[in-house]
């Protein structure tokens, strides 16, 4: 297959990201030990920040990265609408409620955490479903959103509620919730793995049909698709693609928004090519931002979705304030 | 009211309709309906707003279930075949058609070629012959890597068709594919459907204007309330008591001295003046 040069850009960025996040911050080693460690030379300390500190860090940033893009790219897809995120429309808020609520019953396998978090989300996206068909509210893309950061609003509220209740919970909660990649497990990461490579087969099977549903329901019936069946074959990946995530890292915001809406910019409106730029470019803003939160207010970090918020508010901005905005 | 001939089966038809009956809701729109599109004929269905000619072309197309009766696909139940087989033999262009800012005239018309592929299957050499084919017939091949969005209402409305086209069905179904243009460009477009027609195609199209159907079309389809009033070639039923009966307004109905086929004039609210 013959890639325009903007993808070869796009894998690039993402992995100068990766080597910038394997040598900066995160541990105390310098960037020359952590090089060392990366040509060849075996220090134990080294050795202990790079493969225990700041690996995982690195694969979750990457898994989580990979998600949330795609997963934004398939809802916007979807309801036809480029404000339409993950994160801004509840649906990762609906899986952090969830697994609030787990953590405070006392669940604690990260399996049964995974997949609370992917119902949490499910239900999410019901939610924005159920919204996009209310009268003026599915042809007004900024009132999905406002609809959106109402719920929002009221589930991180009622997380909050549940972290008084619990002082234990609450402070398992509190980090998370803020969202970060920083000390997840090996363990966290593979209890996401299946459900994430289910979700990939499912987008490898829909994604043809979905993008006919671009076209209008009767013109993808008219190819001999099923739109039903389409839209809840890409509402059950967006929930596994965005529980999965939000149980590693979180509910992140506007990662969903700012990848896909760069990913259009190079490649068009086909869903297709958004994808696969998606791929090199969500775990390339994750991993950078993650990089970046660590050298900022070093020795200290700053909460990962504070830095995806501040580089997707003004992408948010931009998208409403173009004069019209673009139907998908 | 046009006496209606009592309704023979001929057998021949590539897409019919049996006792069809259809609703939105608990509206019935379509009572009871028999239809048979003559093979490789343009067939216009033309009636008032509200009659029931597009939910008529929705259940031929398979888009909306019949409340009874059914809809004859070359001999079968076309609600009994996959959508998937039915999208082999049939296209459907809708009204008002929307797509992504940004996608090319050759995006567009491959989107065609869906019936024919499966995820497992890439881009074939018979898919390439296909584009090329529609792009061609619809005369659209200078704009193929054009966006949409920059085109005229009648190129866009021909990049649809060239769609359609590839999709490689004996039966092409338009709802209103003309309704949004100006007479240059619905002229444009209604002579590719009559070229596609000539090519062997059986067309059906849903049509508001009555004089481009006199003109365009082999057979008329006149419905109102549900039904159908009139049926047949335009020179036969076309009748100033049968534009009365469908859109209330009285005229004239004289020969084209090129064609012969009918033309209306001196349309009026009353039966005098």
């Amino acid at each position: 297959m013959k890639l325009p040069h903007y993808h070869m850009i796009a894998w690039l960025l993402l992995a100068i990201a990766c080597l910038m996040s394997l040598l900066f911050g995160a541990g105390s080693i310098g960037p020359d030990s952590a090089l060392g460690l990366l040509m060849g030379n075996d220090d134990p300390e080294a050795r202990f920040v790079i493969m225990e500190l700041r690996l995982p860090r690195l694969v979750v940033g990457l898994v989580t990265g990979l998600a949330l893009g795609v997963a934004g790219a398939l809802l916007q897809t979807l309801t036809r609408n480029p404000l339409a995120e993950p994160g801004l429309l509840g649906v990762s808020a609906g899986s952090a409620f969830a697994v609030t609520l787990a953590i405070l019953l006392g669940a604690t396998t990260a399996s049964l955490t995974t997949l609370i978090s992917q119902l949490g989300a499910l239900a999410g996206c019901a939610l924005v479903i159920a919204a996009t068909r209310m009268q003026g509210v599915g042809q007004d893309p900024v009132r999905l959103v406002l609809a959106g950061a109402t719920l929002t609003g009221l589930l991180l509220s009622l997380s909050s509620l549940v972290m008084l209740i619990d002082q234990r919970a609450a402070d398992e909660i509190r980090f998370w919730v803020t969202g970060s990649v920083a000390g997840r497990s090996w363990d966290q990461l593979l209890a996401t793995l299946p459900s994430m490579i289910l979700a990939g087969l499912i987008i490898v099977a829909v994604v043809r049909p979905l993008a006919s549903l671009a076209l209008g329901e009767k013109v993808a019936m008219g190819l001999g698709h099923h739109p039903g069946l389409i839209r809840l074959a890409v509402i059950l990946a967006v929930a596994l693609l965005v529980g999965g995530a939000t149980a590693l890292a979180g509910p992140l915001a506007f990662v969903g928004l700012v990848v896909p809406f760069v990913a259009r910019g190079f490649g068009g409106a086909d869903i297709r090519k958004t994808l696969w730029l998606c791929l090199p470019l969500g775990p390339a803003l994750i991993v950078s931002a993650d990089t970046v939160s660590r050298l900022l207010v070093a020795p200290s970090e700053m909460p990962l979705g504070v830095i995806t918020a501040i580089i997707g508010a003004p992408v948010l901005m931009i998208i409403i304030r173009s004069r019209r905005i673009p139907t998908l | 009211m046009t006496q209606l001939p009592p309704f023979v089966s001929s057998g021949q038809s590539p897409l019919a309709a049996r006792k069809l009956a259809m609703a939105h809701g608990s509206y019935q729109v379509i009572p009871d309906l028999d239809l048979e599109l003559p093979a490789g004929k343009v067939t216009a269905i033309v009636g008032p707003n509200g009659c029931g000619k597009s939910t008529l072309l929705n259940g031929l197309a398979r888009i909306h279930k019949p409340r009874h009766g059914s809809v004859i696909l070359s001999g079968k139940d076309i609600h009994r075949l996959p959508a998937r087989d039915v999208a082999q033999k049939l296209a459907l262009l809708p009204q008002e058609n929307s797509a992504p800012e940004g996608l090319t005239v050759s995006d567009l018309v491959r989107f065609g070629r869906h019936p024919h592929q499966s995820w497992l299957s890439q881009w074939s050499g018979e898919d390439q012959r296909a584009l090329d084919n529609a792009l061609t017939a619809a005369d659209v091949l200078d704009l193929a890597d054009r966006p949409l969005d920059t085109l005229s209402g009648g190129q866009r409305q021909r990049a649809w068709i060239a769609m359609s086209v590839a999709q490689q069905t004996p039966l092409l179904l338009l709802d209103e594919p003309t309704s949004a243009l100006d007479l240059g460009h619905q002229i444009e477009v209604f002579e590719l459907i009559r070229t596609l027609s000539r090519e062997g195609k059986t067309i059906a199209m849903v049509v508001h204007d009555i004089v481009g159907a006199c003109r365009y079309a082999d057979h008329i389809v006149a419905m109102n309330n549900g039904r159908i009033i009139g049926e047949g070639i335009p020179q036969h039923i076309i009748t100033p008591e049968l534009i009365r009966d469908l859109y209330g307004v009285y005229c004239d109905v004289i020969p084209d001295p090129g064609s012969g086929n009918p033309v209306l004039v001196n349309f009026r609210q009353n039966p005098t003046g």
